[in-house]
């Protein structure tokens, strides 16, 4: 196996420093190292970061490997700085079973670019109608701690209470996507002016804290664990902010683009920007940043979500939600939180890496950079900017809505327990 | 002129003042002739590309075309490639190898025109999208008000009925106030959107309190079925609340005007008496319609102006 | 920023007046006004029967070419009436919609068509404009009059032709010659829309 002495990397943006990988684990960090056969990897100027861990990835397979495959999803995942990625459960078919979540988990390891970790089903086909076989995915090899509908909610508050309760026996966390469905029927958009104006239904921040409030109380009433994806709205944070005070266990992500984009992208009817839930006001972003620069909100996910060129060239309202997230999400928190001055870069390898490895119980994601730890590891020079192409993008789709943009970051190399997945900012398999 | 006409923003006061005086003029210049057609665009082609069912619209903007010798090409989604599931992008870039010179686009999605626009290099003119802008509607509408009352600016129009889902109301509400109109949107509460208060128009709740200080009172459609969303309790409580009756007729101003956008539900927004009056401009409202959208046609594929 | 159409200030000598300023002032455009009145009187005397010599001018619609067509349609019969104590129908046709050069030239505003309330059928139609130079405008006044009714005969009357026809048209009555070469404008202004009477050669900006 290949050594790696590293060279004047700055770790969590520290002095330059030498970091030395050999048998997937950081064998020596100092100065002037040395070590003989080692590949020397220049890191003058670059940031050093524990590997990225998303909580919210949609790899599409099985279903739909012409929008994303495991591999072309790892690949991108590299890419972006990552290690781990937790595979979300609405494939085709639905990751509800045992089964299903081992050949996502296999095919992650045969792609073996970052750790693709499967997320669970909590209802049989999505449905919100009965539990799926939790116990089972939690056992199997996949050992899924993290259940989720996401696409769905979870809107029958007995089931959403039944379910809280059962994972704890595995230490599982149900990872909810906030969205009462009564109040989102045929929602197209952030419901305020600008959706008033351009005619399409509206999707109100209501039907979001709504979900949340309910469940932050069943949460706290049945002592689990509880994690909201995609927070996007103001009056989410304040809610978690709350519900943190009085101890409930639940942690909650922002997605890069509800960090950076508003519901103005909407004007121009383009469904790239057509996305679940919808991008947000102003005043919503600024909360969102608040909240994750104060811990209120514990992680940003990135909810890669690939989607086939028809089901985005298409009118808005027949257009697929989601975007493109894990090649940029970097990019997007140091434009939004590190360049000013919200987060250090201590704080990202938090918000990025050690939180949602908490949250998901990863064992050797989100350590500290230190001698003994698996080498899980990033190189990010900060002061590179480019603009992003989507053509050069290595996920299978093209649906980045920030095409065209200039976004600061490039992802020099990234290690996968002391293997070299990117280098020179390009992937090596 | 910009070269497209997607929504009332795109046309500014001085393109909408041509756009009506233009109207005007053909108006006058056809008027009386045996012969009511010119010989403008010969040789342009339009297609008119329907994805909803909308005869009354087609059809006017087909006499339009027809009248200045456009060629056109009736392109309906029923029966078509559309039905079988050819997207939108591919029937435009089909239009665009067919050489359309103007796409006129009515769509059950809001935003469709936007998206014809991008793909298309002719013009493309919105019939009517989904719950977002009808704007010839709204320039027939003006036509027709200038016409009856003589000016625009300053005249007190109130939009009543369902404005949520309405693009006509949308369409009026921008133009209208481009050409110096004071607009009152009236419609229970449920059926205004969240963020009305941005738009540049008063709101009540009350037909009974702006009637007697408005020159016109157009009607919007309000669909029985909305009643099951919990829009509203029941057609007759609407009707008792928002129609448009003979009684209420009465506290108009003498020399008001009733306008509908078609088609109506008599009996639900407006009542059959009130329809049929003197002060209804509804059939014109038709006639107008074509003379606009001839102006709108000639303004458009005529080329960049001088 | 280059202006365009103005009389140029630096204009290199042109076919007539050197120096800049009108080449038919004022007095110059009623006297030819008045002239061309009394020749269409003439014409109309020889279509009437010999006891009523203004008989002929009944049948006559003196029809203007908007935009400065229309104005001097509308002098023209004034003079007629001053002359002859005949008021005859006067009207304008617009001929915007009836061009062939759309696609080059562009759309421009519309002007008012109007045709007096008897029609044109079976009468003799003068179309009036002021310069006649490729001919263009008026086939697009012929096509529009086709249109309008069927007159008895039709006749053209303008008050410069500065040459340069593209097509097989000739004017039955002029105003003046005023012989040009192409690059050059000819600019008539009338006072009902410019202010003052008189007609200006400049050098054609290139634009």
């Amino acid at each position: 196996m290949t050594h790696y002495l590293i060279k004047g990397a700055r770790p969590l943006g520290g002095d330059a420093v030498d970091v030395l990988v050999a048998d997937g684990r950081i064998a020596a960090i100092g100065d002037q190292l040395s070590a003989t056969g080692a590949e020397v990897v220049d890191a003058a100027g670059l940031i050093a970061l524990p590997g990225l861990v998303d909580l919210h990835t949609h790899l599409r397979e099985p279903g739909r490997e012409d929008a994303e495959t495991v591999e072309t999803g790892s690949r991108a995942a590299a890419l972006g700085g990552f290690t781990a990625v937790h595979a979300m459960a609405n494939t085709d078919p639905v990751a509800d079973t045992a089964g299903v979540v081992e050949q996502v988990w296999r095919l992650g390891q045969e792609a073996g670019l970052v750790d693709v970790v499967p997320v669970g089903a909590v209802t049989i086909g999505l449905k919100g109608e009965r539990l799926a076989e939790l116990g089972a995915m939690a056992d199997s090899a996949a050992r899924v701690r993290v259940f989720s509908d996401d696409g769905h909610c979870v809107a029958d508050p007995a089931l959403m209470r039944r379910a809280l309760e059962y994972v704890k026996a595995f230490d599982g966390v149900v990872a909810q996507h906030a969205e009462e469905p009564r109040l989102t029927v045929g929602a197209q958009m952030h419901e305020g002016e600008r959706s008033a104006r351009l005619g399409l239904t509206g999707w109100p921040a209501a039907a979001e804290e709504a979900i949340i409030a309910r469940d932050v109380l069943l949460a706290e009433h049945v002592g689990a664990r509880l994690h909201v994806c995609h927070v996007s709205t103001a009056g989410s944070v304040e809610i978690l902010r709350w519900a943190k005070s009085r101890g409930v266990q639940v942690t909650a992500e922002v997605t890069p683009h509800h960090l950076l984009l508003t519901d103005a992208c909407a004007e121009s009817y383009d469904p790239v920007f057509k996305v679940n839930p919808p991008l947000r006001t102003d005043a919503d972003v600024e909360a969102l940043r608040a909240g994750l620069a104060d811990g209120t909100i514990d992680a940003v996910g990135t909810d890669h979500a690939p989607h086939a060129v028809e089901d985005k060239e298409s009118e808005w309202a027949q257009a697929r939600p989601g975007m493109l997230g894990l090649e940029q999400a970097l990019a997007v928190v140091i434009e939004t939180m590190v360049e000013p001055g919200r987060l250090d870069w201590a704080g990202v390898a938090d918000r990025m890496s050690v939180r949602p490895a908490a949250i998901g119980r990863l064992d050797g994601h989100g350590r500290p950079l230190a001698p003994g730890e698996p080498a899980n590891l990033v190189l990010v020079d900060p002061a590179a900017r480019a603009a992003v192409d989507p053509a050069a993008l290595a996920s299978r789709s093209r649906n980045s809505p920030y095409a065209g943009r200039e976004v600061p970051g490039r992802i020099v190399a990234t290690f996968l327990r002391g293997t070299a997945t990117v280098l020179d900012g390009k992937a090596t398999r | 002129m910009k070269r497209h006409l997607l929504e009332a923003a795109d046309l500014d006061r001085d393109d909408a003042t041509l756009v009506l005086d233009t109207a005007a003029q053909i108006d006058q210049a056809l008027s009386g002739r045996e012969v009511k057609k010119l010989p403008t665009l010969r040789g342009r082609t339009v297609v008119n590309l329907f994805y909803e069912d909308s005869t009354r619209t087609r059809i006017s903007f087909e006499l339009a075309a027809k009248r200045l010798s456009a060629d056109v090409i009736n392109f309906s989604a029923k029966g078509s490639s559309v039905s079988k599931g050819e997207s939108l992008k591919d029937t435009a870039l089909t239009l665009e190898a067919m050489g359309a010179d103007a796409v006129v686009v009515r769509h059950s999605s809001s935003g469709a025109p936007h998206r014809l626009a991008g793909w298309v290099r002719g013009s493309v003119v919105n019939a009517g999208d989904g719950t977002h802008e009808h704007p010839t509607q709204a320039l027939l509408d003006a036509y027709t008000i200038r016409r009856r009352l003589g000016r625009l600016e300053g005249v007190r129009v109130a939009i009543v009925g369902d404005v949520l889902h309405s693009r006509v109301a949308r369409s009026n509400v921008g133009l209208l106030h481009t050409l110096g109109a004071e607009v009152t949107l009236v419609a229970p509460p449920t059926l205004l959107p969240v963020g009305v208060g941005s738009w540049p128009a008063e709101v009540s709740y009350d037909l009974d309190a702006v009637l007697p200080k408005v020159d016109v009172v157009m009607m919007l459609r309000v669909q029985a079925e909305r009643m099951n969303a919990s829009f509203f309790p029941s057609a007759r409580e609407y009707s008792r609340r928002y129609g448009l009756d003979a009684r209420r007729m009465g506290a108009l101003p003498d020399d008001a005007i009733v306008m509908h956008p078609g088609p109506m539900n008599r009996g639900m927004e407006i009542a059959a008496d009130v329809a049929d009056s003197a002060r209804s401009t509804i059939v014109e409202q038709v006639a107008n319609g074509v003379s606009t959208r001839m102006a709108v046609l000639y303004l458009l594929l005529g080329g960049s102006p001088q | 920023m280059a202006s365009s159409a103005q009389p140029v200030r630096n204009a290199a000598p042109s076919v007539g007046d050197p120096t800049p300023g009108p080449v038919l002032s004022a007095a110059d455009v009623a006297r030819m006004v008045d002239r061309m009145a009394h020749q269409l009187i003439e014409r109309c005397a020889t279509d009437a029967p010999a006891d009523d010599a203004t008989a002929g001018l009944a049948g006559l619609v003196l029809v203007g070419i908007p935009t400065r067509g229309a104005p001097l349609a509308r002098r023209l019969a004034a003079r007629i009436e001053a002359f002859s104590g005949v008021r005859v129908d006067v009207g304008a046709v617009d001929i915007t919609l009836y061009r062939d050069d759309l696609r080059r030239r562009g759309v421009r505003a519309l002007e008012p068509t109007e045709l007096p309330a008897g029609g044109i059928d079976d009468r003799l139609v003068v179309l009036v404009d002021d310069v006649l130079y490729s001919g263009r405008s008026v086939r697009a006044a012929l096509d529009a009059l086709r249109d309008v009714g069927r007159p008895r005969a039709v006749q053209l009357a303008v008050l410069v032709d500065r040459g340069h026809r593209e097509l097989p048209i000739r004017a039955d009555l002029v105003g003046k010659n005023l012989p040009t070469s192409r690059t050059q404008k000819v600019s008539v202004r009338l006072a009902e829309i410019d202010g003052v009477d008189e007609v200006l050669v400049s050098d054609e900006v290139a634009r």
